[in-house]
Order: C-alpha cells, then sequence, then structure tokens
C-alpha cells in the first residue's frame, strides 16, 4: 500500500485506461496500417504530473466567426447547411468545459481544400472547411457548417469513406487528448469503411451523431449532436484477489 | 472488476487524423513553445519513418513538457507557479516532405514522480498519422542527462536494448530524435 507515500508526495488524479474502445493499431483492412502500426508490445507509462497535465489553451486563438463554416468567405458556402452541437463529457460524466474543439471536413461534395486531394469534385470558393470553437461552461459547442460529400480513396476497389467531420480535442490533460470523426446517421457506406469499422463494434454508435428535429433551425439549417465522452477518473478497483485471473 | 462500470459513459473512440490534418491544425504558431526570441530555447528534430524506413510526409507530431524549473502551468500541479516569461508547454508540428518535425522550445527540468522518485527531464510526444487509427504516444529524453536517465523510473522499465530509441541526440541547436513506428529499431511507444 503506498497511501502513505502518496500524501506525503503529490496528490494527483488518475485517469482510466481505454480498453475496447479504441481502434486496434493494426487494422489490415485499412491497408496504411500495414507499415505504420508498431509491432511491439507497448510499455505501460505510469501517470504522472507530465501526463495528468495538459494545454488549457484555445480562447486565445479562436473568434466567434469560427464557429460558422458557411460565412468565412464573401459568398455563401454552398450544400446543406448544417448545424453540429453536443457537449464534450469525461466518463464520469462531467462536463470539459472551456475547451479547444476543432474541426475540420470536405466540402458538399465530398473534396477538401488540400493540396494533395485532387479527385475530380468541385471545390467550393466559399467553403475552407476549418472550424474552431471552445466548449462553455457546461462542455457545450456549436458548430454551423455544410454537409460533407462521401469521397473516394484508394484503399480497396471503389472504396468510399462515409460523410464524416473530422474532431480534435484536449480536454484538460495530456491522457485525454483525441482525435475522430463524426459521422451522419444511417450512411450506406457504413458497411463498407474500413476505418469506422475499425472500432470495436459495441463502441461504433459512439462515433454516429444524432439527428435532432428539436433544436434544428425552420428555413435554415438541418441539427445533429454529437457528445464527445474523454477519459474520466480511473475507477477505484474494489480490490478482490479471486478476480486476478 | 468494478462495480462503477454501469453508470459511466462511454469513451469516444479514436479515428486516424487522415491525410489532409494541415487544413485543420496547422496554427501559424503550432512549432513555438517558446517565442522566437527566447533566450537559451533550443530545437528538437526528428524524422518520422515507416516500417518500410520510408519517411511519413502525412503526421503530425505534438509535444507536452514541463518547464525548466520541472513545473507545469496546470491546476493539477500543485507547485505552479506564475511564470515571468511565455511558456506554452505545448507544441505542433506537421511532417515535412522528407518526414522531418521540429519544435522550438526549452529544456524542460527534472519532474518528481508521485512515488517519491524523480523523473529525468522528459517530453511526451504524440504521433498522429493516416494509417494511425489512435495516436501513439512516446518520450524524448536527453542524452546529455545520462546519470538522471539512469535512475528514471519509466526509462528503468524499458528494456535496455530499447531506450536509445528515446533518447535525444545533442546537435549544435537542441536535440535530435528520429521516430520509427515499425521495424528494426521501432520506438517505444506507451500505453498511458
Ligand atoms: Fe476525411
Amino acid at each position: 500500500m503506498n497511501e502513505q507515500n502518496d500524501s506525503q508526495a503529490l496528490r494527483l488524479p488518475s485517469y482510466e485506461r481505454a480498453a475496447g474502445v479504441h481502434p486496434p493499431l493494426a487494422s489490415p483492412a485499412y491497408g496504411s496500417t500495414a507499415l505504420r502500426a508498431p509491432q511491439q508490445p507497448l510499455v505501460l507509462l505510469p501517470q504522472n504530473l507530465t501526463e495528468v497535465t495538459g494545454p488549457l489553451l484555445g480562447a486565445e486563438r479562436v473568434t466567434a466567426a469560427d464557429s460558422d463554416l458557411t460565412r468565412q468567405h464573401e459568398g455563401e458556402a454552398i450544400g446543406q447547411r448544417i448545424i453540429v452541437r453536443g457537449r464534450v463529457l469525461d466518463s464520469d460524466g462531467r462536463a470539459v468545459p472551456d475547451t479547444l474543439v476543432e474541426i475540420w471536413q470536405a466540402n458538399a461534395g465530398g473534396r477538401y481544400r488540400h493540396a494533395i486531394d485532387q479527385w475530380p469534385s468541385p471545390l467550393d470558393p466559399n467553403f475552407t472547411g476549418v472550424g474552431r470553437a471552445m466548449t462553455d461552461s457546461e462542455g457545450r459547442y456549436e458548430f454551423t457548417t455544410i454537409k460533407p460529400g462521401a469521397y473516394p480513396w484508394k484503399n480497396h476497389d471503389n472504396a468510399w469513406r462515409p460523410a464524416h467531420i473530422h474532431f480534435s480535442l484536449f480536454g484538460r490533460a495530456f491522457t485525454q487528448r483525441l482525435v475522430t470523426q463524426m459521422y451522419f446517421p444511417d450512411d450506406p457506406l457504413f458497411a463498407h469503411d474500413p476505418i469506422f469499422n475499425s472500432v470495436p463494434e459495441p463502441a461504433r454508435p459512439r462515433l454516429v451523431s444524432r439527428f435532432d428535429l428539436a433544436t434544428t433551425r425552420p428555413e435554415w439549417a438541418l441539427t445533429f449532436v454529437f457528445d464527445l465522452v474523454l477519459r474520466g477518473s480511473a475507477a477505484t478497483p474494489f480490490e478482490d484477489p479471486q478476480e486476478d485471473a | 472488476m468494478t462495480s462503477q462500470s454501469a453508470e459511466r459513459l462511454g469513451l469516444t473512440p479514436s479515428q486516424t487524423i487522415g491525410p489532409f490534418l494541415h487544413i485543420g491544425l496547422m496554427w501559424d504558431d503550432a512549432p513555438d513553445v517558446v517565442p522566437n526570441d527566447t533566450t537559451g530555447a533550443i530545437w528538437l528534430r526528428g524524422h518520422l519513418y515507416d516500417g518500410a524506413g520510408a519517411p511519413i510526409s502525412d503526421a503530425m507530431v505534438e509535444t507536452w513538457q514541463a518547464d525548466p524549473e520541472g513545473a507545469f502551468d496546470h491546476p493539477d500541479d500543485p507547485r505552479s507557479t506564475a511564470r515571468s516569461h511565455p511558456f506554452r508547454a505545448f507544441g505542433r508540428c506537421a511532417t515535412g516532405p522528407d518526414g522531418e518535425w521540429a519544435i522550438h522550445t526549452l529544456k524542460p527540468g527534472s519532474v518528481p514522480a508521485s512515488n517519491g522518485a524523480t523523473q529525468a527531464p522528459h517530453v511526451d510526444v504524440s504521433v498522429f498519422a493516416r494509417g494511425l487509427l489512435d495516436r501513439v504516444v512516446t518520450r524524448l529524453y536527453f542524452d546529455d542527462e545520462a546519470e538522471a536517465n539512469a535512475s528514471d523510473p519509466v526509462l528503468s522499465t524499458v528494456p535496455e536494448h530499447r531506450r536509445g530509441t528515446l533518447t535525444a541526440t545533442r546537435v549544435e541547436d537542441g536535440y535530435r530524435l528520429d521516430i520509427r513506428l515499425q521495424g528494426k529499431d521501432e520506438t517505444v511507444f506507451f500505453d498511458l
């Protein structure tokens, strides 16, 4: 028992370790993992000061205009206007306030404003596809944007990514850092996407946003709700030596 | 086993950052943990390689570290104090066509561990890339801290023959450490 030592030294929060949630790095159906997934076993890193702290930044680099991706240019962006909103929480159910949410996405035709995206779908001069927002005191965020289109990629024959928005979050600690993708309900491409399906099956629905008529803005934009859950406190194990199999 | 799991919210799974990360995540000052004119600033640099030894040009490296006193400006560091110089502690850099990343920072100090031990100066590093369905986490230590490294509680859990993959080499303007995702001399990655 380390209780005495701990109280004499540092008392730090500890974060749960994720099991059965994230995709295995080696996921053969996603071809790019073949040469990029590490093959040696991971080494357990105790959560110490460096891991339970993290960058608390963002407010200084976010303006109100950054959360409306349809109005970042002189003309209006083309496509289905949508609101994407939700909360950032930890697994204890606590809000993660004042944290930076960064998103990027393809346009309505499924094309990114990026030099290496050259497939024959039009660029929209009035859509960059980049947004930033800070969560409020209750962990809420909201973006107005355009529903992204599906796009082809070269992973396998006739491969298309389901429509998605990329999300990047910090939370409050290095352990909570998360980069993920938000999908839309009932996408017919789910069954054919090795990136979506790399996630253990029970956790896949957590990546799919929910259509919300109640907060849809009449005559303006459909709303999709996407809550994100970051690692919360490590559960205090009820130690039972008989279960230590 | 725990009795709490039923009430907890399920974590959001990770997905790859994909090849288009640059449009969303590259701030002008992303690699600047400290401003350009900071006295004593160093560059941490390295290349990122795949299992075939090819440079990875569509990746992002992020760093998180203590300040030169070994402290973090964060509510969960009970020792954190006001600073006289700007120090963001966080750095971010996309890899270039040759797979190289670079972070402009100050060398961190030693950091206490909760068990009373002292950790050698180190930088926590996250790597995100197309083909990585989750970030991978490693640490950067410094080769001119041999004594501190020898007693570091984390390094000591790494098989001795692999510790070199975590140790950056002193160069003229800072330190250099290549990261290999796979293959011979694969970098040690951590489960946190
Ligand atoms: Fe994408």
